[in-house]
């Protein structure tokens, strides 16, 4: 089955650790990503740039207008996803635990749709 | 939680579905279709067992015909475009293998199919409503209205929460199957919480309702077994059986007749169920054999004190207040700490108990809770200090949740003036 692996942080908490910190959790990312590229359960992943780069969408009646920012204004922002492809929940559940993000913010498991089955 | 009164098919369902639903679910990977395929065996078992006398093996029997019950509907649907189709779809079922499914059971395959399906029931993805729901409706084979009268929340809200819960075991694919050895220890835990919250609700809810009452502890305890008997040897397993069955011992003596609650020390010890409790304080004894104690073997050894005692005043209080404070390492919350309060001070006196209450109360944070405000009166009380005791007996009785404990507390109030 396939899962989306939703991180979500709080981009001031990340601002404000220490730049040893910081790239210890990039390493870790790193070799996360690695792990799973190489046991062929990654399909896809990467970051998100930062909220001040969003652009919201909504189209009402024909017209579409534009918003700056995210949909919602909250203290805690989508910061990146791995998209993964299990055995089960349980292994996703795993994966997410692993995440580096889970640590300081939190990862949302959601398995992904499919029209094919 | 009509049990044999019923009959019929619930009582039935009530009887096998812990041991056929995780085989059916094994094979069809589904809970409705699971159970729906029972149910209909059930059915012609009502019709056929009278007449042909009872199946020498009747989970066998029951798979064998539910499962061609489940392929009959599922073939029937196969034309249709919605998720059960797809299911068959994606896997066509041989004709035969159902045969071979039944014929296969023997007790092993039978008792993981059973684990599986309680771990299932308990997964933590699920919230622990659900657990509860999930694990009664489908281990314990109640039906949706018996839990719901259970846990108090209407017809509708208890079926809604069973539908979504298998909805999101489907969709979410949470699996079916025991986990490696090395997370085993954390999914019995859930499955031990859910037990709990069980019985709990039995035991300490403001259910009016004695008979829905007994019969949660009963379908807590019946868990328990089947747990105990699925991963035996576990000294947490063995003490919440132990803690379960050592309380409810106690029951014919907590409420007088009419109603009124009694506490511990007032009952009527020769009312106590002797051999439950000989029962559960042999199997505190075992548990203690297969490693260090935790929560609910503690809370075991505690009610076995109070249940193996001749009468409060010749109960040991002084481990009683040790184990509490071992308990209160697990499980740091004021109920513990209210516990070993009444325990201090029924072995060292009245203050050094208020001592332990008083910190509580000045901690602020449980300003609605009557059990503190009982506590400090019934401890005042002992303590001589009458007047004081009334204010928070009165105070208490504001705030308790059952009509039973309001009456006693006002008596209590009344009584000292």
């Amino acid at each position: 089955m396939k899962y989306l692996l939703l991180i979500t942080n709080d981009p001031n908490e990340l601002a404000a650790m220490p730049a040893d910190a910081a790239n210890a959790m990039f390493g870790e990312y790193l070799a996360f990503t690695q792990r799973i590229q190489a046991s062929g359960e990654m399909l896809a992943g990467d970051p998100l740039h930062d909220i001040s780069t969003a652009t919201t969408v909504r189209t009402r009646d024909g017209v579409t207008t534009l918003t700056d920012g995210p949909f919602a204004e909250t203290k805690e922002h989508f910061a990146g996803f791995y998209v993964v492809d299990v055995v089960s929940l349980d292994r996703a559940l795993e994966l997410a635990a692993q995440i580096p993000g889970a640590r300081t913010g939190s990862i949302e498991v959601r398995p992904i749709m499919s029209y094919s089955e | 939680m009509s049990g044999e009164t019923a009959g019929g098919a619930d009582y039935l369902f009530r009887r096998h579905a812990g041991e056929v639903i995780g085989t059916l679910m094994r094979r069809f990977g589904d809970l409705d279709i699971a159970e729906d395929a029972l149910q209909e065996a059930l059915i012609e078992a009502l019709v056929r067992w009278p007449r042909e006398g009872e199946p020498r093996n009747p989970a066998a029997w029951l798979v064998s015909v539910a499962g061609s019950k489940a392929i009959d509907r599922l073939r029937r649907t196969q034309r249709r475009p919605d998720k059960e189709a797809a299911a068959v779809r994606r896997e066509p079922v041989p004709a035969d293998d159902i045969e071979q499914l039944a014929a296969a059971l023997d007790d092993d395959r039978i008792a993981d199919d059973q684990l599986s399906l309680i771990l299932l029931c308990c997964h933590p993805a699920l919230s622990h409503e659900a657990q509860v729901a999930l694990t009664l409706r489908t281990v314990a084979g109640l039906t949706t209205d018996e839990i719901a009268r259970g846990f108090m929340v209407d017809l509708a809200t208890m079926a809604q929460r069973l539908v979504r819960a298998k909805s999101k075991i489907r969709r979410a694919g949470i699996p079916f199957g025991l986990p490696d050895r090395s997370k085993l220890t954390d999914r019995i835990d859930a499955v031990m919480h859910v037990i709990y919250l069980v019985f709990n609700e039995g035991y300490a809810s403001a259910h009016t309702d004695a008979f829905i009452r007994h019969e949660l502890c009963g379908e807590a305890i019946r868990l328990g077994r089947t747990l105990n008997a699925l991963v035996p040897d576990r000294s947490e397993a063995l003490g919440l059986l132990a803690m379960m069955l050592l309380h409810d011992a106690r029951s014919p003596g907590r409420l007088d007749d009419s109603g009124e609650l009694i506490t511990l020390e007032h009952q009527d010890r020769s009312r106590w169920r002797r051999d439950q409790i000989s029962e559960g304080m042999a199997i505190v004894d075992r548990a203690l054999a297969f490693g260090r104690p935790g929560r609910y073997l503690i809370e075991a050894a505690i009610a076995g004190l109070h249940s193996g005692a001749p009468s409060a005043d010749a109960t040991d209080w002084a481990q009683i207040d040790v184990l509490y404070g071992s308990l209160h390492r697990f499980l740091p919350t004021p109920v513990v700490a209210l516990n070993q309060a009444v325990a201090r001070a029924m072995a060292h006196g009245p203050e050094s108990g208020l001592a332990i209450v008083e910190g509580l109360v000045a901690d602020g944070q449980l300003e609605r809770w009557y059990l503190l405000y009982s506590t400090r009166a019934e401890l005042l009380h002992r303590a001589g200090r009458d007047r004081e005791a009334a204010v928070d007996f009165r105070r208490a009785s504001g705030m308790a949740p059952s009509e039973t404990e309001q009456r006693y507390l006002r008596a209590r109030a009344d009584e000292l003036g």
